[in-house]
C-alpha cells in the first residue's frame, strides 16, 4: 500500500498553491478587461439622454462643439468602414498571395529570410507609418492626382494595408504550411499540377486559417488610431471618392477627448463612439474565433 | 500467356544529400502481376516506390542515377512530363488521405484536374471505380457527404478508387494496410486480387503474410540493396540466400 507520507502532503500543498497563484493572476487580467468594458459603457451610455440611439448612430452631422451640438457619428462609422474596406482590398490579396508564395513556392532559404522580415514589418510603430504617409505619400498623391489634399481615405487605407499585411500574411502562411503533406502528395499523385494542388486542395483545406488571418488583419485596421489620425484628413464627412478626407472613429476619439469637458455631453458621446468601435472589433474577433472553431483545419484522416 | 514487361529499373542509385538510400537496383516488373517489396524499415523499399512516380521530386537535395523504363521510356528523361507520368502511375499511400471533400469529389478529383468536364461520364466513372473498389454499396446513399466520415478501411478503399478513376496502368501501394484492422485489410487484399486483371500493382508491405497472400513476385530489400527477387512461392519456400530466409522466417528484421 502506498502510505501518504509527509513529503506527499507537502507536494500536494505546493500543487495547490501553484494552482491558486495562477488562477489569481489570470483572474486579475480578466477582471481588468471586464472593468474597462464596464467603465466604457458607463461613460458612454449617458449620451443617450441627449440623443436617441438612432440619431446617434445614423445622424449625418458630427458637430460636437456647436450650439446646439450635433452628435451623429454616422460619418465616423462610414469613415472607419471605408478605410478598413479599402485597406482590405489592398492587403488581402497582397497578404494571402505572399503567404501562398512563402508556403508553397519559395525555397526553404527564401522562406527562412522573408517570413521573419514580413513579421518584422508588424513591429514598425504606427506613428512611423503615419509619418511616412504624411511626409512621403501625401505630397506624392497630391501631385500625381492633382487633388486638394493628400491626407485622405486612400492614403490612410494604404498605410493601414501596410500595417495589416504582416498579420494576414503570417497567419495565412502558418495555415497553408500546416496543411498535411499527405493531402498534397495525394493530389500530385493523381496528376494534378502544383498550381491545381494549391488551388483545389491546399487553399480549401486552409481556408479557415486564412479567413481568421484576414479578419484579424481587418480588426487591426479598424482599431488603428495613430495612422488614421495622421493621414486620414480628419473631415467628418461621408466620403464620395477615394480621395475625400475621412474621420474614422478612433481618430475622432483621440483628437477630441482632450478638449471635451469632463463628463460633459461631448465626453459621453466620445465614449459612446468608443463603445461602437469596441462592438465592431468584438464582432470581428468573435467571427474569427467562430470560423477557426467551426471549420477546424482538416488534417490527415483519423482512424 | 506471354508476360509483358511493364517497368524496368536499371542500375538505380538514389541519394538523400550524401546518404545513399538505394544501391544499384535493377528489377523488372511485369504487367498484370502483383510485385511485393519487402524488407525491414529503412531498407529503401518506399524510396524505390516513390521513385517510380517521381514523388521523390518533391524532396530537395536528392540525386538519382540510373534509369527507370516505363513501357521502354525512361521516366527520368528531361522531356518526360511528370504530370502525365503520374496519371499513368497511380499511388495509394500508407495512411488513408482522402481530401476533405465529398466522397464523389474525392473520386472525381483526378478527372477534374485532368480536364474532364462531361458530368454524365464523370458520374458513371465515379460509380464504376467505387464499385471496383468494393465501396459502392456502402457509400451510394451518402456519396455527397464528407469522405472524412468514413471508417479507416473505407477511406483507404476510397483512396484506391480515387487512384483508379484516372485509369492508370500501374498502381503503387505504399503499405496500404498498415493503418487498418484485419477485416479492412482482408477487403483490400481481395481487391488487389481483382485489380491485377486490369493493373500492374507494386505493393510495399511490412507484413510477410500479406506479401505471400497477394503477390506473384516478391523482392527482398536490405540496407538499400535488392537482395533477392523471385516468384513469391519460391521466395517463401526455397529462398536462395540465407539472408532472405532469415528475414522471412523472422530470425531478424
Amino acid at each position: 500500500m502506498i502510505k501518504s507520507s509527509n513529503s506527499g502532503k507537502s507536494r500536494c500543498r505546493t500543487e495547490k498553491i501553484i494552482r491558486i497563484t495562477f488562477f489569481c493572476i489570470s483572474l486579475a487580467s480578466i477582471a481588468t478587461l471586464v472593468l474597462i468594458t464596464i467603465f466604457l459603457f458607463m461613460e458612454g451610455l449617458p449620451v443617450l439622454k441627449e440623443v436617441s440611439i438612432n440619431d446617434f448612430i445614423f445622424g449625418k452631422y458630427w458637430y460636437p462643439t456647436d450650439d446646439p451640438p450635433a452628435f451623429g457619428i454616422f460619418p465616423l462609422i462610414v469613415g472607419s468602414i471605408a478605410v478598413t474596406g479599402v485597406s482590405s482590398v489592398i492587403s488581402i490579396p497582397l497578404g494571402v498571395l505572399t503567404a501562398i508564395y512563402l508556403a508553397e513556392a519559395a525555397s526553404t532559404n527564401v522562406r527562412q529570410w522573408v517570413k521573419p522580415i514580413v513579421e518584422l514589418m508588424a513591429v514598425l510603430p504606427s506613428v512611423v507609418i503615419g509619418f511616412f504617409g504624411m511626409v512621403i505619400i501625401a505630397p506624392f498623391l497630391q501631385e500625381v492626382f492633382d487633388i486638394p489634399t493628400g491626407l485622405n481615405l486612400f492614403n490612410a487605407s494604404l498605410m493601414l494595408a501596410f500595417m495589416s499585411i504582416p498579420t494576414i500574411c503570417s497567419i495565412s502562411e502558418d495555415a497553408i504550411f500546416s496543411v498535411p503533406t499527405e493531402l498534397k502528395e495525394a493530389s500530385l499523385a493523381l496528376g494534378a499540377t502544383h498550381w491545381e494542388t494549391i488551388s483545389r486542395v491546399i487553399l480549401p483545406a486552409s481556408l479557415s486559417g486564412i479567413t481568421t488571418a484576414i479578419i484579424l488583419g481587418m480588426s487591426r485596421a479598424i482599431g488603428e488610431t495613430m495612422v488614421v489620425l495622421m493621414v486620414a484628413g480628419g473631415a467628418a464627412i461621408i466620403p464620395i471618392s477615394l480621395f475625400d478626407p475621412v474621420r474614422p472613429m478612433p481618430a475622432s476619439i483621440v483628437a477630441e477627448m482632450a478638449e471635451a469637458p469632463f463628463r460633459g455631453d461631448h465626453y459621453h458621446a466620445l465614449f459612446a463612439t468608443a463603445v461602437v468601435l469596441f462592438l465592431f472589433t468584438l464582432l470581428f474577433n468573435l467571427a474569427a474565433d467562430h470560423i477557426s472553431h467551426k471549420y477546424k483545419q482538416v488534417g490527415a484522416s483519423t482512424l | 500467356m506471354e508476360k509483358s514487361l511493364k517497368i524496368a529499373i536499371k542500375e538505380l542509385n538514389f541519394f538523400y544529400r550524401d546518404f545513399k538510400a538505394l544501391t544499384d537496383i535493377s528489377l523488372d516488373v511485369y504487367a498484370h502481376e502483383v510485385t511485393a517489396f519487402i524488407g525491414p524499415s529503412g531498407c529503401g523499399k518506399s524510396t524505390l516506390l516513390r521513385c517510380l512516380n517521381r514523388m521523390n521530386d518533391l524532396i530537395s537535395y536528392r540525386r538519382i542515377e540510373g534509369k527507370i523504363l516505363l513501357d521502354d521510356q525512361n521516366i527520368y528523361d528531361p522531356n518526360v512530363d511528370v504530370v502525365s507520368l503520374r496519371r499513368r502511375i497511380g499511388m495509394v499511400f500508407q495512411k488513408p488521405n482522402p481530401f476533405p471533400k465529398s466522397i464523389f469529389e474525392n473520386v472525381a478529383y483526378g478527372m477534374r484536374v485532368n480536364g474532364f468536364k462531361d458530368k454524365a461520364y464523370m458520374a458513371q466513372q465515379v460509380e464504376t471505380t467505387l464499385k471496383s473498389a468494393a465501396l459502392w454499396d456502402e457509400v451510394k446513399d451518402r456519396i455527397h457527404e464528407s469522405a472524412l466520415g468514413l471508417s479507416g478501411g473505407q477511406q483507404q478503399r476510397l483512396c484506391i478508387a480515387r487512384a483508379m478513376a484516372v485509369e492508370p496502368d500501374v498502381l503503387l501501394m505504399d503499405e496500404p494496410c498498415s493503418a487498418l484492422d484485419p477485416i479492412a485489410t482482408q477487403k483490400i487484399e481481395e481487391l488487389i486480387h481483382q485489380l491485377k486483371e486490369t493493373y500492374t500493382i507494386i505493393i510495399v508491405t511490412h507484413n510477410m503474410q500479406q506479401a505471400a497472400r497477394v503477390s506473384d513476385i516478391t523482392a527482398f530489400f536490405y540496407l538499400g540493396e535488392l537482395v533477392e527477387t523471385d516468384k513469391t512461392n519460391t521466395i517463401f519456400t526455397r529462398p536462395k540466400l540465407r539472408q532472405t530466409e532469415d528475414y522471412i522466417t523472422g530470425r531478424f528484421g
